[in-house]
């Protein structure tokens, strides 16, 4: 039953019973999700805690490899079992906990609900479908329209999402759309039923900028509603300063650095962040320098090190870095960094 | 002038839309492309930037025949190969190669880095006997920034910058005069992004490589191009080298484009004032009258919506096809 979490509405317990702190929409707590390899078992997410509050825009960045899609599909329940497993932890949506939800009230959930915008497209769209029917599909499935209904819904959505052409776009096959295109095809999937909850995994890598402006000025203006709230998985800074409210930065599986947005870009405390920042070409930057990537390789998930897994590529790395994992602390307000020379 | 590698000149391609589910009839037709000329250098990096389906890609796959254009002449190293069919194209095809934006489905999951590697060798009968073979493949993957003693892992053990190093390599092995590298690093996070770049720049500097290098990310393609298109609705709507289209941007399209670009800095982002261009993104199958950006031009007046601006110069290699810089 889809009736299985309710969220409290903010308004409608404004008033009397205001000033309580509001309850986060989303809240990840200690959550470790592994893989079966044939290089041995890895830790994909490692004990990762955040929340999302009511009207926020959460940014996940990190390296390649990190655990940023992994987070999402564990929140989700789409980690794919075997080789896959959460092994610990809870995901509170509107203070009750996916991971004790059945297989069924789970699926009532997504893509109604909570809606995810896959990374990569082309593997998320069933190539003999058109378009405009597997748009519909959530909308006939969880609001039980007719498909004339939720046809019609649909070439609503891919307008929304800029497709120009909506009648013929909307009888095409993903094969025939460019890149971007079938990018803004799985947002409008994603939107169908109005979610309270988007998680959207690199959702503008394909498109270009004017576009992914309107693109995300459209999924940040749905996270403001007095229900919802948004997940950007970006490595794009760019987007991430425009669009985020607070960043939450990864690392081999674990949050390194988690922060308000402004206060990660004006002093970024974990090396990774900082190696992060310097990376970025800009558009006002030194054509004839190189870029500047964070030296080596990032880390065996199957074979951490026993201290911090930036250690290796850290400019600033002591001893004592190799010695034991550093914990997420407290370095000031709403600032969390895990790394033994920060305090 | 010496001859340019690569001489695309009106070329058009344009794709069928049909309508019904058993007896299909053509409906309409999607101008992907639609009369698109430019010359690329030898050595030389020409960027290709423009709205999402404006046609960059299939601009790509035509330059190199991949696929086959409606009309249109495209000529590399001086032999016109637009109407080559595929047997005719097999000997040219080892110099003009192709890196996709995908490094996860572009490569075979169930091959090892080796034979990925070497199989254009192999198709094109290149690939010696063993050990020159293997030796090759060492230098290819040396040349990308990967250690040859991965030679024997497969695709998934890899990072996905590093896939997109395997991409390129395999693209190398032929010794190619030009790459179209379509979105090659927008699905790789910033710092092995940088590292990618700087594979393509340092081979480009080696080899003497052209790339026809299509790309979302203005910073990426301003730091790797010497000239860069911008292209909308099936057009180049600007043509110029790299610094002038950023420091005077002619077009009020490449206008609007540079001006979209976020800076990785919340503070000047709060500060700004947001200009995107509004209104609907214009039929490809049913473009505009006159110019066809003039649907969403500020600055458009009568004449933008009669005629059709052509692609014309305006002296130290810039070209810009619209009214408010063309002669009078
Ligand atoms: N099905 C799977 N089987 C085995 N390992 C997996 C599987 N899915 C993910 N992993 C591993 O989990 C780790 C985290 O992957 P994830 O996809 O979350 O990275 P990411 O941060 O999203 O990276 P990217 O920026 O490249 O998308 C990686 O090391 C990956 O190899
Ligand atoms: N095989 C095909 N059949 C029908 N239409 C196609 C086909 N391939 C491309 N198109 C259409 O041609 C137009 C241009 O597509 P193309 O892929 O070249 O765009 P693009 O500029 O690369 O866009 P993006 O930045 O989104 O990748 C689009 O309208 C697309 O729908
Ligand atoms: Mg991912
Ligand atoms: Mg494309």
């Amino acid at each position: 039953m889809t009736q299985a979490v309710t969220i409290e509405s903010p308004t409608a317990t404004e008033g009397a019973t205001a000033r309580i702190a509001p309850q986060p929409l989303l809240s990840v707590r200690g959550l470790t999700t592994r893989f079966r390899t044939e290089r041995g078992t890895v830790a994909a997410v490692d004990d990762v805690s955040f929340d999302v509050a009511v009207g926020e825009t959460l940014a996940i960045v990190g390296e390649s490899g990190s655990g940023k899609s992994v987070t999402a599909l564990s929140i989700l329940r789409l980690i794919p079992d075997p080789p896959g497993r959460i092994e610990r932890g809870q995901i509170l949506f509107g203070g009750q906990d996916l991971l004790k939800l059945t297989d069924a009230e789970m699926r009532g959930l997504r893509g109604n609900r909570i809606a995810m915008i896959f990374q990569e497209p082309m593997s998320s769209l069933n190539p003999a479908l058109t378009v405009g029917m597997q748009v519909g599909e959530p909308i006939n499935q969880h609001r039980r329209m007719p498909w004339s209904g939720a046809l019609a819904k649909a070439r609503e959505l891919l307008g929304a999402v800029r497709m120009s052409d909506v009648e013929a776009r909307a009888r095409a096959y993903p094969h025939q759309f460019s890149g971007g295109m079938r990018q803004r095809a799985m947002i409008a999937m994603a939107l169908a039923c109005e979610p309270q909850l988007i998680i959207a995994d690199e959702p503008t890598t394909a498109l270009d900028v004017t576009v992914q402006a309107q693109i995300l000025d459209l999924l940040k203006d749905l996270a403001q509603g007095v229900h919802s709230a948004l997940i950007l998985i970006t490595h794009d800074l760019g987007v991430v300063a425009r669009y985020a409210d607070r960043v939450v930065v990864m690392y081999a599986g674990r949050v390194v650095e988690s922060a308000p947005a402004r206060q990660l870009y004006a002093q970024p405390r974990h090396p990774y962040t900082r190696g992060l920042m310097a990376s970025v070409p800009r558009l006002d930057g030194d054509t004839g320098k190189r870029l500047v990537p964070i030296e080596g390789q990032p880390p065996n998930l199957a074979a951490l090190p026993v201290g911090c897994a930036f250690a290796a590529r850290c400019p600033q790395a002591v001893d004592a870095c190799r010695s034991a994992r550093p914990p997420l602390r407290e370095i000031g307000p709403q600032h969390q960094v895990a790394c033994i020379l920060e305090s | 002038m010496t001859q340019p590698l690569l001489r695309v000149d009106n070329l058009k391609v344009h794709f069928p839309v049909f309508k019904g589910a058993v007896f299909q009839h053509e409906v309409a037709t999607v101008r992907a492309v639609d009369g698109v000329s430019f010359t690329l250098a030898r050595g030389e990096t020409l960027g290709l930037v423009g709205e999402s389906g404006c046609g960059k890609s299939t601009t790509g796959l035509a330059a190199i025949r991949m696929l086959t254009p409606t009309s249109g002449r495209i000529e590399f190293e001086g032999q016109d190969i637009s109407t080559l069919d595929k047997t005719q194209m097999q000997p040219l095809r080892r110099r003009m190669q192709m890196v996709y934006q995908d490094p996860y489905g572009s490569l075979n999951p169930r091959m090892k880095v080796r034979d990925i590697i070497s199989e254009p060798l192999e198709v094109h009968g290149l690939a010696g006997e063993r050990r020159a073979r293997a030796e090759k493949i060492a230098q290819l993957m040396q040349a990308v920034g990967l250690l040859p003693d991965m030679a024997d892992r497969y695709p998934h053990e890899f990072s996905g910058g590093q896939r997109q190093r395997i991409g390129i390599a395999r693209a190398l092995a032929l010794e190619p005069s030009l790459i179209v590298c379509d979105e090659p690093v927008s699905a790789l996070d910033v710092s092995i992004q940088a590292q990618v770049v700087n594979v393509f720049v340092d081979l480009q500097q080696r080899l003497g490589l052209a790339y026809l290098f299509i790309a979302h990310d203005l910073a990426v393609v301003r730091h790797v191009s010497n000239r860069i298109a911008v292209m909308y609705l099936g057009r180049i709507v600007e043509i110029a080298p790299r610094d002038e289209i950023y420091r005077t941007p002619l077009h009020p399209y490449t206008q609007a484009l540079l001006a979209a670009v976020p800076v990785a800095d919340p503070e000047v982002e709060r500060a700004r004032k947001r200009v995107t261009i509004s209104g609907e993104i214009p039929s490809a199958m049913n473009p505009p009258s006159g110019c066809r950006f003039h649907t969403r031009c500020p600055h458009a007046f009568a004449r933008c919506r009669t005629d059709d601006p052509p692609l014309v110069g305006m002296g130290s290699g810039r070209a810009a096809a619209c009214h408010l810089h063309a002669a009078p």
